[in-house]
């Protein structure tokens, strides 16, 4: 069984993110770029199938700039067997229809029976992409999965999805997109074999051309980034305490209005 | 002519990178928790084990991975810098260092019998060469191996043996002939073998830091050990030893610059949070300039040890650069815990503000494996040619 994994890269979770030059654009100096948690999962999920099945193929893709190379590399030391990387200028400031486009056409080339992503990425968090790739595949989708079982033959998962309070159990036939939630798996670290190993796996470049598209324009565009307010300074009332709560709810209402 | 070159390979970097997140998965408080317990950290050491980073030095026809001493060298760093301090370098340093005279010297049936165990963490080891009697000069250890009917029979005394209440193997120097005043590093031979506890009794040092990880005084009683367990040539262990003491050397510096990254990060951190007289404290230069200078010397001892590393791993000469690295990273890392923890005022004090236990375990590498002083006696003598002083 052939599975896809789409990858994003995003900034380590411990980055204090600013606001760059460019007030639309994030200021990348010194970002330390990692593989988005969420899409570990994915990618644990793919490789956990295929070892289980006892043969298959794991594939990684992903979109965005040459340092992508560098997380696809990291999905082939946790044991992805090539990778793919959609790596043109023509998709530079892709929003998530875009990449959705793109990755419709690179999946129908290569033909996998399942297609594995994280929940949503953790730098802008749109978690639009999923769905949109599923709809332009045709394919059913079932995002937030915090279990998954394909059936011998290869023909439908078992996909359980998280919902308030409980689990939603979905059986899809393949070929499907399932998107991952955390609590999934655990996601391997890379063995030093694996490390080595991965110098001599393939990550293959794929242009826009590659896939027969051309440029095409964001629907949506950036019209710029803020950084939050610093938080205001706290206030304590002083008084008794019949005094104190009627000024607390008072200034609940009348000043924050909360209540 | 060969480009100087600093770039490190696509494949160091991956695994600097991986090795800094499954180090990093280990919380400072997980640490805090080991010290405190004194609690050997077999958990961390098993995940690298599974990992397969314990074979890193190891040649793959042995199992391991036949990476470099420079490999080895960014692991340390990324292991300090995660903040596991010399309470995780060391447990996995024992994985690179002992194993060396091994596969450099050791006869085609010892390799097989012991390096391929060593590769997956199923051995354990310790390193017995420092005695009561004979710290720096080694040359005057007392510890006697006889040969008696095709086995060695082994009595004597070793001190700070590290490892020792959990090893099942030991590398040991023992005096095989009397010491001869004209060859004083002559007739001592090195083991690797098996730690047989009927034999060995091991009493525990209580020491300032790194309580996780055991430092013990042995006492060896008629242990004995098959022929088979020499390492290369009898009467000639301790120059079988020497050729490994050089990356120990880099292998400590570097640990010593990372425990000293780690520190330093809390102390920007906490220079830029806390506020007294209204502002951050790092905006007072003397807050400010000790950090970014406790940097700079960071860095300097950095190159130092990957120069080392990289002489080492093109087999060249590496003696002054290796002795260098070590000095300057262990004043470099101690300087660095000394300002994050000034940096802290009280709270440096304080167990849960974490540098203080960094503060106590990187004082070690002033003293271990080698004493700055004795650093500074070679560099005299081998490199600035003075006479020998001692
Ligand atoms: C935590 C810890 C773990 C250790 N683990 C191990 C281990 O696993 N295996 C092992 O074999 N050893 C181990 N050691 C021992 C370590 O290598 C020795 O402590 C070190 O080599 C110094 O020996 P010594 O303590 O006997 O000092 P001594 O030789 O007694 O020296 C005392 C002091 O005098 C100085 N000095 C001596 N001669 C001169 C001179 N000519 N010129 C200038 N100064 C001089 C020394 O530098 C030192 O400061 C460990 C030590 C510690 C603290």
């Amino acid at each position: 069984m052939k599975i896809l994994v789409a990858i994003k890269q995003v900034p380590d979770t411990a980055t204090q993110v600013k606001v760059g030059a460019d007030p639309r654009l994030i200021d990348t100096a010194g970002i330390t770029w990692i593989v988005s948690p969420y899409d570990e999962f994915a990618v644990e999920e793919a490789l956990r199938i295929k070892e289980k099945r006892g043969q298959g193929e794991v594939v990684a893709v992903s979109l965005g700039p040459e340092r992508v190379k560098e997380a696809l590399r990291s999905c082939l030391a946790m044991g992805c067997d090539r990778a793919l990387h959609l790596n043109d200028a023509a998709w530079n400031g892709a929003d998530t229809l875009a990449t959705a486009r793109a990755l419709a056409a690179v999946i129908k080339q290569e033909q996998p029976q399942l297609v594995l992503c994280g929940r949503q990425a953790i730098d802008d968090d749109m978690g639009a992409v999923t769905a949109q790739l599923a709809e332009l595949l045709g394919w059913p989708c079932a995002s937030w999965i915090m279990e998954e079982a394909v059936d011998a033959e290869g023909t439908t998962v078992r996909a359980a999805r998280q919902v308030e309070g409980g689990l939603e159990v979905f059986d899809l036939p393949l070929p499907a997109v399932l998107a991952a939630q955390k609590g999934l798996n655990e996601p391997r670290y890379p063995t030093l074999k694996g490390i080595m190993g991965a110098k001599k796996k393939e990550i293959r470049d794929v242009k826009a051309a590659d896939l027969g598209l051309g440029a095409e324009p964001s629907q949506l565009s950036v019209v710029g980034l803020e950084a939050l307010p610093p938080r205001p300074p706290g206030r304590i009332i002083q008084g008794d305490v019949p005094t104190a709560v009627k000024e607390l709810v008072r200034a609940l209402r009348e000043d924050a209005k909360a209540i | 002519m060969a480009p100087m070159d600093f770039q490190l390979t696509e494949q160091q970097e991956l695994i600097r990178k991986e090795v800094a997140a499954l180090a990093r998965s280990f919380s400072l408080d997980y640490w805090l928790e080991k010290d405190r317990k004194a609690e050997y950290p077999w958990d961390w050491v098993k995940k690298f084990a599974q990992a397969g980073w314990l074979g890193m030095l190891i040649p793959e026809e042995y199992g391991g991975s036949g990476l470099g001493v420079t490999e080895a060298t960014l692991m340390l760093h990324e292991i300090c810098a995660a903040g596991a301090g010399t309470t995780g370098a060391s447990p996995i340093h024992f994985y690179l260092f002992p194993p060396l005279p091994v596969m450099k010297h050791g006869a085609e049936a010892l390799k097989r019998t012991y390096l391929p165990r060593i590769a997956t963490g199923e051995i354990t080891m310790s390193f017995g060469v420092t005695e009561p009697n004979a710290g720096t000069d080694t040359s005057r250890i007392q510890t006697k191996a006889e040969l008696r009917g095709g086995r060695y029979v082994v009595n004597g005394r070793k001190v700070w043996n590290t490892n020792a209440r959990q090893a099942t193997h030991m590398l040991l120097l023992a005096r095989t002939a009397p010491r001869d005043a004209a060859k004083p590093f002559a007739g001592m031979t090195l083991f690797f073998t098996e730690f047989d506890r009927s034999k060995i009794t091991v009493r525990e040092i209580e020491k300032l830091g790194r309580a996780a990880v055991d430092s013990n005084e042995i006492f060896i009683d008629g242990l004995e050990v098959p022929e088979a367990d020499v390492v290369g040539q009898p009467g000639r262990g301790f120059y079988h030893l020497l050729d490994s003491l050089n990356p120990e050397r880099i292998f400590t510096g570097i640990e010593a610059v990372g425990i000293g990254r780690a520190a330093l990060e809390r102390g920007v951190q906490y220079a830029k949070e806390r506020v007294v007289f209204d502002r951050p404290i790092g905006q007072n230069q003397a807050i400010a300039h000790p950090l970014a200078l406790a940097w700079a010397k960071l860095e300097s001892a950095e190159l130092m040890c990957l120069k080392a590393a990289w002489l080492f791993d093109h087999g060249k000469p590496c003696g002054a650069e290796a002795n260098t690295a070590k000095l300057l990273a262990a004043e470099a890392g101690f300087e660095a815990c000394d300002v994050a923890l000034q940096t802290h005022g009280g709270y440096g004090y304080a167990k849960e503000f974490y540098v203080e236990r960094l503060w106590r375990e990187v004082r070690l590498y002033k003293i271990a494996p080698v004493s700055q002083q004795m650093v500074l006696n070679y560099l005299s003598e081998h490199v600035l040619g003075l006479p020998k002083s001692y």
